[in-house]
């Protein structure tokens, strides 16, 4: 705190830079609630979205079992050869207090589908059935990395935000009162100063002029000269030219 | 190039069979967007596939199967990037069990302890 030397100026661009910082505090604190809220609202999307996954699932693979059964082992054909893929994710952004989230949305490519032969022999309706069910889930869980992805971008922004908060509010405003507590005291104390200095000059002059007039008081006055200085000394009666008549 | 990310799998026969008939594989001269994880299937492979697609910039989500996350959980655990995201999703013989994801431990932690 001592490197700032204690004027008036620099207490006054202290001032301002209390004021901004318990501005900028404020705001924080404000943008940290609007996060948490909507952490929490991503956060319960998630648990209940999660739960619904689950059971989508099962759904999905018990599809897949019974195209399987009807089908016989179509397994090895889906994974073979090349392919295109038909459903992609585009990435869009979500603005939430100036955190921008990423957000997925499924983009279907329009690429004709892949193995459009598969169970021709049998079971082609359960293999359809598969594709639905799969889609589904697929979306289900495109939406449901969206939530992950602005859950844990929220989750980093919230612990940046809550540091800063807590810096202003426990480091960088306590210094700046701090400084200003210095420049306050050091100016107080040169006014201080200066006072008693002004006191002991106007005290000295005082006993200074005491003495004097003790001085002069003691001092015999001649009898018709109460006057210190003669002042007809000054004036030689030869120097005046002689009057003539 | 295409517009859009793709989405790649890692996980058992079914479920990489599953979504490939919802038509997210993709496979061309360079290799294929998922891993077909079977009982023969060497650790260091996974762990080598999900390092290569974390890596790859057309890859916008990795599902994986949860046990097979399990397996490769302390290869999940450095990962901390967001995209791609990884999402661990539950395979036929394996139910699903939120107590393992990491993601449900920091959502059950915030509102168990937030609320």
């Amino acid at each position: 705190m001592a490197e700032v030397p204690p004027t008036r100026m620099n207490q006054q661009v202290f001032k301002l830079k209390l004021k901004a910082a318990q501005g900028g505090h404020r705001l924080l604190k404000k943008k940290a609630d609007a996060l948490k809220v909507k952490f929490r609202d991503y956060a319960k999307s998630i648990a209940e979205t999660k739960s619904g996954m689950a059971n989508d699932a099962s759904g999905a693979y018990f599809s897949l079992t019974q195209a399987e059964y009807a089908a016989g082992n179509f397994k090895q054909k889906v994974s073979e050869g090349s392919m295109t893929a038909r459903i992609r994710v585009g990435a869009g952004v979500d603005n939430v207090a100036g955190v921008k989230l990423p957000v997925f949305s499924k983009y279907e490519t329009g690429a004709s589908a892949d193995n459009q032969s598969l169970g021709l022999v049998g079971g082609g309706k359960k293999i359809v059935a598969v594709r639905e069910k799969f889609t589904n889930l697929l979306e289900m869980l495109i939406k449901l990395a969206s939530l992950q992805t602005s859950f844990q971008t929220l989750d980093e922004a919230m612990k940046v935000t809550n540091r800063r908060v807590n810096a202003l509010e426990n480091v960088t405003i306590p210094k700046i009162e701090d400084t200003l507590a210095y420049i306050g005291r050091e100016l107080d104390e040169l006014e201080r100063e200066d006072f008693t200095r002004l006191k002991l000059v106007q005290g000295k002059k005082e006993e200074e002029q005491k003495a004097e007039a003790k001085r002069k008081a003691l001092l015999p006055i001649a009898p018709g000269k109460e006057n210190e200085a003669d002042i007809t000394a000054e004036y030689d009666a030869g120097d005046d030219t002689d009057v003539v008549f | 190039m295409e517009v859009g990310k793709l989405v790649a799998v890692i996980g058992d026969e079914d479920t990489v069979t599953g979504f490939l008939l919802a038509g997210v594989g993709h496979r061309t001269a360079q290799g294929s967007n998922f891993l077909v994880v079977k009982g023969d299937t060497k650790l260091q492979q996974v762990e080598e596939a999900f390092k290569a697609f974390t890596t790859r910039d057309d890859v916008g989500i990795i599902l994986i199967n949860q046990h097979v996350a399990n397996d490769i959980r302390h290869v999940l655990k450095d990962y901390n990037a967001t995209i791609p995201t990884v999402l661990e999703i539950p395979s036929k013989e394996h139910p699903y069990d939120p107590e393992q994801d990491y993601i449900m431990q920091r959502v059950n932690m915030f509102l168990g302890g937030g609320t």
